[in-house]
């Protein structure tokens, strides 16, 4: 049932690759809406690389899997409660720049 | 010459990952947001594709459900709700960010993708059990993984209550039309605006 054709290497590299770009987009994002959606690039790559290992190297206990469950319901409650934050910021700074949410700097 | 399932295998593979990455870097640069959220539910999608090749049906599926349905829909509603169009202004040292942040990114990537190249996996592991992963899945959630599965539904009602906490708005103020106070019969007046603009205010006042 393993599939051979495809290394466990390439899956790797996909997630290697998504992360990175949502590590990227973390850093370099003006809108606040734009970070959250690399913060949800970056849970994806981490789910990819969770069941790629759960399908390729534990494949009668699922380990994975059932950790990647609980990165997707994590990942939920964090979009509901980023996006709140949001609405609330916007509603008292008018903007969802990110130099502009500057309160807590130094 | 391997059988056409391999090949087809192979190809479907390339798609999905190309489809995952070049959506990713979409999220990511365009400059229109509302196709950066769009493009953002195609790479779930091709997520869950992937899920599907390593013969996980139910995450695919809760993948799709939970993300797609989900989070994305959830995006774009907080996209509608703080659209604006604003010229952020420029910020200094902007440029040596974006090559301090390319630099670090592409050193990860390098230091992940050594990794996965030199480690050498122990495949092909145990057999993949397949179509019998959500029987395996419930047996887990009801025995060795009973706390976090617990944990995991007062964390969702905890995200709930604070979602409805933080976004909600502040009914216990005085009503943008007449003036008076009101309370949570606010909520019951169709006519009243849900988001009170600056702008209008600034003009009725003018």
């Amino acid at each position: 049932m393993t599939n051979l054709s495809v290394p466990l290497e390439a899956y790797l590299t996909v997630a290697a690759l998504l992360f990175c770009i949502g590590v990227w987009g973390l850093i370099n994002s003006r809108n606040a809406v734009r970070v959250l959606m690399s913060i949800e690039l970056m849970l994806n790559g981490v789910n990819i690389n969770l069941m790629a290992f759960s399908s390729y190297l534990d494949g009668n206990e699922i380990r994975g899997q059932v950790y990647a469950i609980f990165v997707i319901t994590v990942a939920a409650a964090e979009a509901a409660v980023g996006l709140a934050i949001l609405l609330s910021l916007y509603r008292n700074r008018d903007t969802v720049d990110m130099e502009q949410f500057n309160l807590l700097r130094w | 010459m391997p059988p056409i399932a391999e090949i087809t295998e192979l190809i479907v593979f390339v798609l999905l990952a190309g489809a995952v990455v070049i959506g990713a870097l979409g999220v990511v640069l365009l400059p229109n947001i509302v196709y950066a959220a769009f493009l953002l539910g195609g790479v779930f999608l091709a997520v869950a594709g992937l899920y599907l090749m390593l013969n996980a049906s139910f995450i695919a599926a809760a993948q799709v459900l939970i993300y797609v349905g989900a989070v994305n829909v959830l995006i774009l509603f907080a996209i509608m709700l703080v659209n604006k169009k604003e010229a952020m202004a420029a910020s200094p040292g902007m440029g040596l960010r974006r090559l301090l942040s390319s630099g670090v990114c592409l050193g990860l990537l390098t230091l992940l993708l050594r990794v996965a190249f030199t480690t050498p996996w122990a495949t092909p592991g145990p057999q993949s059990i397949g179509e019998d992963a959500v029987i395996r899945l419930g047996e887990h959630f009801f025995s060795d993984y009973l706390l976090p599965f617990e944990l995991a539904s007062v964390l969702l009602l905890m995200a709930m209550i604070g979602a409805i906490v933080l976004a909600r708005r502040d009914v216990f103020a005085t009503d943008v039309g007449t003036g008076e106070a009101v309370d949570q019969a606010l909520i019951e007046k169709a006519r009243s605006p849900l988001l009170v603009e600056k702008t209008t205010m600034e003009q009725s006042t003018r």
